[in-house]
């Protein structure tokens, strides 16, 4: 492999990364906070990139304006459905809250077929995406710089709303603790759709950011970045943010790099993922950057 | 030769060490209480012989065996058996079930014969539930055997985790705050449960106990803990006038 | 005797059962017939993941993966040589293989064993997790049995599938294999080692203390679902006649789970009632995704429809009936005996009314 393809593939595992990384985060704050392992966020991703599909080819509007729309609805649909679907169960066995997801997740990926069609479609990428940027030798096409830009600048809006506001301190506190979280005075439903709401908006940028990277968008495409996400999300230690974005750079790179180094192991690209999960679970089941939690006995 | 011989078992936590250096020993037939204030590493203590944790040095010797690191239901079929200071009964089973899964250590057949309710199986089945009942009876809880074990009264609740441990037929019975949360009269009467059982089970027993008073009376032995090490050891006269004992427990919490 | 009673009825009912499928087997058409079998075969699923989660309370999503290994080793052993000279046409099945072609009943029962091995290797090091963890880990197995289906093509025709397997599954088969998945897990719940399993799902460190061996009773729990869940996809391959890894993605799984969650955790009577409606449901509902007229109007088909009603079924199912169909009730003689003698009396009350 020569120097230049080197790093196209690098610049290719580090867009697919932050994609993961941008999805992660969501399935992570879920987690802390709900223990609930919400399998329906990859489906938010499906619905944020048809929601900016519609948006450019339907109502011919201009990207600016369509995929912040998207975000927008997208991250409605995700408050509705933990209003609606998860609220409800909060105090019952969590196999309750994990079928709930599950079914929400049936739901949103056969309503898409049914309304949008179980073909797929082709999406448009923005003029500006379609540019060829040339570096020395190494060519990317300018969506993948865009995507990295992008969700860098996500990841830091997130981490000051986190780290630094009152919200944020709040969803740290809860995911420490629900209970006494809420005799603080604070009020905890609001707060979990809140998370909901931040983890619903990345996952739509995430959706429309991965159909420009794949322009082939169909009502079961959220299905497996979904899952690789949940996985990155598992790898930095489920629960924990900052985890959640090196997990997924982490999978992301090590996906592309496997193939680039070994092709013939191409056929298996998505056992990696898996394989590195259960390795990972066996030797150190809280994830790189996860606490360890012992039972109280 | 002790019963149980504790030589100086460690257990750290990242930075934190829980227990330090802890060492005792427990002839056949005695009582014993460990008493100390919260967070003292009571607790610990009874994981550490129980195999719930692994000492991070020292050893654990029981019956003249060295079973440090040992599994807990390995550590349990060779004669331990303990109860929980929070109750953990088994919610999706009665009463009598509840007692009977700790005879399950017991039994010979396979799961096959089990499942296909062979004669042999069928044998100790029956055998089992008797042997349960009789464990409630002589303990006064027969009249619940078939209620679900969430539905009693918290101090029966108490009492069917000891007969749930004394199904495993132990030789040493580990108590975890038996008495806590019951009222004063209730933990004395509970007390005196437990004096019988030690006689009519022929049982050694280690119990932890919170409030020093509820021991005094009982047991003529005490290992009184702070941060995880022994501070004092004696009758309860010697452990109540202890200087270190009243500065680390009694100073703080004014209890007796 | 209540008990001598309540064996001639389930023996009168078997028989009563047998006759039906008898009569159904000879007069009904290819598509019901289809339609009883898969229930059958969602019965087993579904009891399965009962004994695993719903009274052991391991959170296994390895369904699918298992399922999957049956459905294989059935087919290739029941195809023969021509029918998979003919499937294996990018890459030559490897040589032993090429020419096996055994009666399906051993192929039933080696799809289970291997499936039951698989399980078993599955469990051996995920069985250290808990929970959540558990639950994950399966997942990934089960994903990476599928990819290696798709990758070792000289064995399993990769992404193309298998084609023209036999289609030997009857009524008989399936639901002889059912009623034996029944029995056989039903009885195991009743013996000590079912209630360790309890306990287990109840309390694991309480039961550990108590001298149950987690690590024993959870992989007995595991090996004996897996030898089932493995059976039923052998069924089910040797039903469909066509299967490919696509099959055994993880909604089979998901399905599985909401089937056993509506019939409720902890009811085999729950998971075998919830199996039959789903099947039945899913197939009543088909006409919706097909052109049809009411009166004047002609309304298009709607594909992918029934899968939307079915969504919205476990939904409503899983937040207003939230313990399930049959929550941890079971079904028993005595139990619908005593609803026979509750409704007399209910029966009998208004008439005394109208006397006085």
């Amino acid at each position: 492999m020569t120097f230049d393809q080197l790093l196209q593939n690098l610049a290719n595992g580090i867009s697919l990364g932050a994609l993961y990384a941008l999805i992660a985060i969501g399935y992570t704050m879920v987690y802390g906070i709900l223990r609930l392992i919400n399998f329906a966020h990859g489906d938010i991703v499906m619905i944020g990139a048809y929601a900016a599909f519609y948006g450019v080819a339907m109502f011919i509007l201009p990207w600016w304006i369509s995929f912040p729309l998207a975000i927008l609805l997208t991250t409605g649909l995700g408050m509705i459905i933990e209003r609606v679907a998860y609220r409800p169960l909060r105090e019952y066995p969590r196999i309750n809250l994990f079928t709930s997801a599950v079914a929400v997740s049936f739901l949103l990926e056969n309503l898409a077929n049914v309304i949008f069609g179980g073909r797929p479609k082709a999406f448009e990428r923005p003029a500006f995406m379609n540019e060829m940027i040339t570096i020395g030798n190494t060519q990317v096409v300018s969506y993948t710089p865009f995507i990295i830009i992008t969700a860098v600048v996500l990841f830091g809006g997130l981490l000051y709303i986190v780290n630094r506001t009152k919200v944020g301190m709040a969803m740290r506190a809860l995911s420490k603790d629900i209970e006494a979280t809420g005799l603080m005075g604070i009020n905890t439903d609001r707060i979990i759709l809140f998370s909901f709401m931040l983890g619903s908006a990345l996952a739509a940028a995430g959706g429309i950011l991965w159909a420009t990277k794949f322009p082939q968008i169909n009502p079961w495409m959220g299905v497996m970045p979904g899952l690789k996400a949940f996985i990155a999300a598992v790898l930095g230690g489920i629960g924990n943010i900052t985890g959640a974005v090196i997990g997924g750079f982490l999978l992301g790179l090590t996906e592309i790099m496997v193939v680039a180094f070994f092709p013939s192991l191409s056929g298996y690209r998505d056992a990696f993922a898996y394989t590195i999960l259960i390795l990972l679970l066996l030797f150190r089941p809280t994830g790189i950057m996860g606490e360890m939690q012992a039972e109280k006995v | 030769m002790s019963l149980l011989k504790l030589d100086s078992l460690t257990k750290q936590f990242g930075g934190l060490t829980a227990v330090k250096e802890f060492s005792t020993g427990l002839e056949a037939g005695e009582l014993c209480a460990l008493i100390g204030p919260n967070g003292s590493g009571k607790t610990t203590i009874f994981n550490l012989i129980t195999g719930i944790y692994t000492p991070t040095s020292g050893t654990v010797t029981f019956n003249g065996q060295d079973i440090t690191g040992w599994r807990p239901d390995r550590i349990t079929a060779c004669g331990i058996a303990r109860t929980f200071q929070n109750i953990r009964l088994f919610k999706g089973l009665n009463v009598l079930e509840n007692v009977v899964v700790g005879k399950h250590l017991r039994l010979k057949s396979d799961p096959f014969s089990a499942t296909f309710h062979l004669p042999n199986y069928r044998r100790e089945d029956e055998a089992m539930f008797a042997e349960g009942l009789e464990l409630l009876d002589s303990l006064g809880l027969s009249r619940l055997a078939y209620e679900a074990p969430t539905s009693l009264p918290y101090g029966e609740q108490r009492k069917l985790e000891i007969a749930r441990a004394l199904a495993t037929d132990p030789k040493l019975l580990l108590l975890d705050e038996p008495a806590a949360g019951m009222s004063p009269t209730d933990s004395e009467e509970l007390m005196v449960f437990i004096t019988h059982i030690l006689k009519t089970y022929k049982l050694t027993i280690l119990l932890i106990e919170h409030q020093m008073r509820v021991v005094m009376g009982i047991c003529p032995r005490i290992i009184a803990i702070d941060h995880g090490e022994t501070i004092a050891e004696g009758t309860p006269e010697y452990i109540q006038n202890h200087p270190k004992v009243i500065e680390a427990y009694l100073g703080v919490a004014d209890y007796a | 005797m209540k008990k001598r009673r309540n064996l001639i009825l389930t023996l009168a009912a078997l028989i009563l059962f047998g006759g039906f499928l008898y009569y159904a087997q000879h007069t009904f058409n290819p598509y019901i017939l289809r339609i009883l079998n898969l229930c059958a075969v969602f019965t087993i699923f579904a009891v399965t993941f009962n004994l695993i989660f719903g009274y052991t309370g391991q959170f296994s999503l390895g369904h699918a993966g298992f399922a999957a290994v049956g459905a294989y080793v059935a087919a290739l052993l029941t195809m023969s040589a021509a029918q998979k000279s003919a499937n294996f046409f990018l890459k030559p099945i490897i040589s032993p293989l090429a020419n096996v072609e055994i009666p399906f009943l051993p192929a039933l029962l080696l799809a289970g064993l291997f499936a039951s091995v698989v399980g078993s290797l599955v469990a051996w090091p995920a069985l250290r997790l808990r929970g959540d963890y558990l639950a994950i880990a399966t997942l990934g197995f089960s994903e990476i049995i599928r990819i290696l289906l798709v990758n070792l093509q000289p064995i399993t025709n990769g992404a193309l599938g298998l084609k023209g397997i036999p289609s030997y599954t009857n009524l008989y088969w399936s639901w002889g294999a059912a009623l034996v998945c029944i029995f056989i897990i039903k009885s195991l719940i009743n013996t000590s080692y079912g209630r360790a399993m309890s306990a287990i799902r109840d309390d694991e460190v309480a039961a550990e203390a108590l001298g149950v061996s987690l690590f024993k009773h959870k992989m007995m729990a595991f090996a004996v679902s897996a030898f089932f869940v493995g059976v039923a996809g052998a069924l089910m391959a040797n039903l469909i006649s066509t299967i490919d890894p696509k099959v055994f993605l993880f909604f089979l799984t998901y399905q599985i789970v909401g089937i056993t969650v509506m019939g409720g955790m902890g009811s085999l009577t729950g998971s075998t009632i919830a199996a039959i409606l789903y099947t039945v449901f899913l197939e009543a509902l088909r006409p919706i995704e097909s052109p049809f007229t009411i009166g004047p109007l002609n309304i298009p088909g709607i594909p992918g429809m029934r899968m939307v009603l079915f969504s919205i079924l476990l939904l409503t199912v899983i937040l207003f009936y939230r313990r399930g169909l049959m929550g941890t009730n079971e079904f028993s003689w005595d139990w619908l005996i005593g609803l026979f003698h509750r409704k007399d009396t209910a029966l009998a009350a208004p008439t005394g009314g109208a006397e006085k």
